[in-house]
């Protein structure tokens, strides 16, 4: 199981710009590296990453073998009520890791 | 006299034959440095034959980067994020990596500020470019040119 990190504060003004940051552990393996013994190691991204604030998709991000491991992403969104949100990272190999958080929008 | 000015003429002309031949060299080199082709085939696939304007899109990467393998990068795009008028999407492209992909971000009016960070690849001294797409169909972009000392792993381990 991937550890995953979330950032997102706890409570926010109704119509505030909150700022979301995440970080997932994984090796992010680009498939144009030569192993020890000569061969490339296959491909093995996290393809896709979806944020949803009470089921309403708010982020959507398509990953390449170009994102770092351990791939960091920060974006925004307006706080517009309380709920949760969502995150999912899905990648290569059946990869597929869900975190939630919530938030009390005042 | 006459047979020097002779002389004269015909070393100016040859001098200004040198100038231009000087400057036509410098216009083609600076023509040629265009964008490499696969990272255009990889832009067309993504927004089509959309006219790409300049400006509104700012990428902010350090100049020089020390370690290719995580170079922090934000993009941000000039929008009032508001139900009518916000950025559809926002894709980066970069010359000199296996792929021409870096990301591709899908954002609507709930975002509320078009403004996104990642820590990306790069293995070579490169232009990076983010083109974004707005709600009414235009079509942005942005560019920086990266220093990497230290290219991200493509060799082996």
């Amino acid at each position: 199981m991937a550890r995953a990190l979330i950032n997102v504060p706890p409570r926010a003004k109704r119509g505030q710009v909150i700022e979301i940051k995440t970080l997932i552990s994984h090796v992010m393996e680009t498939g144009f590296r030569p192993s020890s013994i000569g061969v490339l190691l296959p491909r093995y991204i996290i393809t896709e990453f979806v944020c949803t604030y009470d089921g309403q998709e708010i982020f959507r991000a398509d990953l390449y073998p170009a994102i770092s491991a351990n791939p960091f992403i920060t974006f925004h969104t307006v706080a517009t009520q309380s709920g949760t949100l969502t995150f999912t990272w899905t990648g290569d190999n059946g990869f597929s890791v869900t975190e939630q958080a919530a938030i009390t929008v005042e | 006299m006459k047979a020097k000015l002779a002389i004269d003429q015909s070393r100016r002309a040859l001098i200004k034959g040198a100038g231009a031949l000087v400057c036509g060299v410098l216009l083609t080199v600076r023509k040629s440095e265009a964008t490499p082709a696969s990272m255009q085939a990889a832009i067309r696939t993504v927004f089509g034959n959309a006219e790409i304007g300049k400006g509104k899109v700012t990428l902010d990467i350090p100049s020089l980067v020390e370690n290719g393998n995580t170079v922090p990068m934000t993009v941000s795009v000039e929008s009032p994020m508001t139900a009518t008028d916000y950025v559809k999407s926002i894709h980066v492209f970069n010359e000199k990596n296996p792929q021409p992909n870096v990301i591709g971000i899908h954002l609507g009016p709930r975002a509320g500020k078009a403004s996104v960070a990642t820590r990306i690849r790069l293995a070579d001294s490169q232009k990076v470019v983010a083109i974004a797409q707005m709600s009414d169909g235009s079509v942005w972009s942005g560019q920086v040119d990266v220093i990497v000392t230290l290219a991200a792993c493509v060799e082996g381990l």
